[in-house]
């Protein structure tokens, strides 16, 4: 389970952007996941707590959007909706296809409380 | 301060509050990944191969690695990093055969990252090296997600497994390179594993990687699996834009 490391690395992302903006706190972490990441979203929510704990984040809340699985079809020159283990073009079943989405894991954006309203202009 | 009881009082908030909404777009894995490049940079310098070996706990990678070594020693310069979660029972397996190795104990870690495989490399001398191997932790799920600065994945499947764990771990059998579908001498007692199942699951992955069967056992596939080792190694030497390769390669 490497969930609780990959905690780890999203909170330091959190905390150095929370610091630059000098926060009090992080009110909500947006992730956008797709179902190729390697990444269990339940695992991920679960982890994220016990990372944040006694940082000014302890408190956000996790926003999971979780991505669908698209392939662009070298044959059709389209894109096309795929499945985790079904990377195969749907249209003409070529297999000569480009995973577009479906693997990302990102960190979107956060949302701070901030300090004085005049930090927000030093991003 | 009650510290125990959880019942923290009003938050310390006063004077003016404004909430910021900031856009990251940043790709989680980023850190491992700018380590990994880190490390491939390491590997292009000093001209070595390296070949990452993934598979579930027991699907037989260290006995591949004493199989091919044996062999590959007589021509090749070879050294390994064995990930394990606990024990040094795979390096010492290695080190019998004279073969440079480093254990990675990663205690509850179930992958090698960029960085402990970077923190393993300062014990060994890379330009001295021709190949490296790299043993992941027995492990199905996670390694696949960790670049380590690999150049090539190879993902093993033994026929006890089942043929149809390319379909139920697609994140891993994706990252694949090469799929060595090992055991082979078992197959006759396992009866229902079918080596084009397999291959038409990883074909649904859009993957195009070459498959060998193979015994560690038997000695059978060994020759075309060496064959694969020695052509990687070869495109990759020239590939390498003006590195020379060492000389004592023979
Ligand atoms: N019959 C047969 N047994 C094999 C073969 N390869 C490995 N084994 C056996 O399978 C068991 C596991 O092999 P290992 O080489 O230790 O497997 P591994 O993938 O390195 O295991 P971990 O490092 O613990 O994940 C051992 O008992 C091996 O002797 C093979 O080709 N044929
Ligand atoms: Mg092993
Ligand atoms: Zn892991
Ligand atoms: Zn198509």
């Amino acid at each position: 389970m490497h969930e609780l490391s990959l905690c780890r690395s999203l909170l330091r992302q959190i905390l150095e952007v929370a610091e630059q903006h000098r926060a009090l706190a992080v009110t909500l972490v947006r992730l956008r996941m797709g179902p190729l990441s390697g990444v269990e979203a339940e695992l991920l929510k679960t982890a994220f707590p016990l990372a944040a704990a006694g940082t000014i984040a302890e408190s956000a809340e996790l926003d999971l959007t979780a991505t669908c699985v698209e392939v662009y079809c070298e044959n059709c020159w389209k894109n096309c909706r795929a499945g985790p283990n079904q990377l195969c073009c749907a249209r003409c079943g070529s297999c000569v296809t480009q995973l577009v989405s479906g693997d990302e894991l990102i960190l979107d954006s956060v949302e701070l409380t901030l300090d004085q309203p005049s930090a927000l202009q030093n991003p | 301060m009650c510290v125990d009881c959880g019942c923290s009082g009003p938050p310390e908030m006063s004077g003016p509050q404004k909430t910021a909404s900031v856009s990251l777009l940043q790709n989680l894995h980023q850190q491992n990944q700018n380590l990994a490049a880190h490390n491939r940079e390491h590997f292009r310098s000093a001209g070595t191969l390296v070949l990452n070996l993934m598979s579930s706990p027991g699907a037989g990678k260290t006995a591949l690695l004493e199989a091919t070594l044996r062999t590959l020693q007589k021509t090749c310069r070879c050294a390994v990093l064995e990930g394990d979660l606990e024990t040094e029972l795979d390096a010492q397996r290695i080190r019998a055969l004279n073969i440079p190795v480093i254990q990675i104990t990663t205690g509850s870690a179930c992958h090698l990252d960029a960085q402990l495989v970077h923190k393993a490399l300062h014990g060994l001398d890379l330009a001295e090296i021709d190949i490296l191997f790299i043993e992941n932790v027995g492990n199905l799920v996670c390694p696949a997600s960790f670049d380590l600065g690999q150049h090539l994945n190879i993902v093993l499947l033994s026929v006890t497994e089942g043929d149809d764990k390319p379909a139920k771990y697609p994140v891993m059998f994706r990252t694949a390179d090469l799929l060595v579908i090992s055991k082979l001498d078992l197959l006759p007692y396992v009866g229902d594993f079918r080596v084009d199942r397999a291959e038409n699951f990883l074909r649904t992955l859009a993957s195009r990687a070459p498959v060998i069967s193979l015994s560690a056992r038997s000695g059978a596939g060994l020759d075309e699996w060496l064959v694969w080792v020695h052509t990687q190694k070869a495109e990759s030497s020239v590939n390498k834009d003006m590195t020379v390769e060492h000389g004592g390669a023979g």
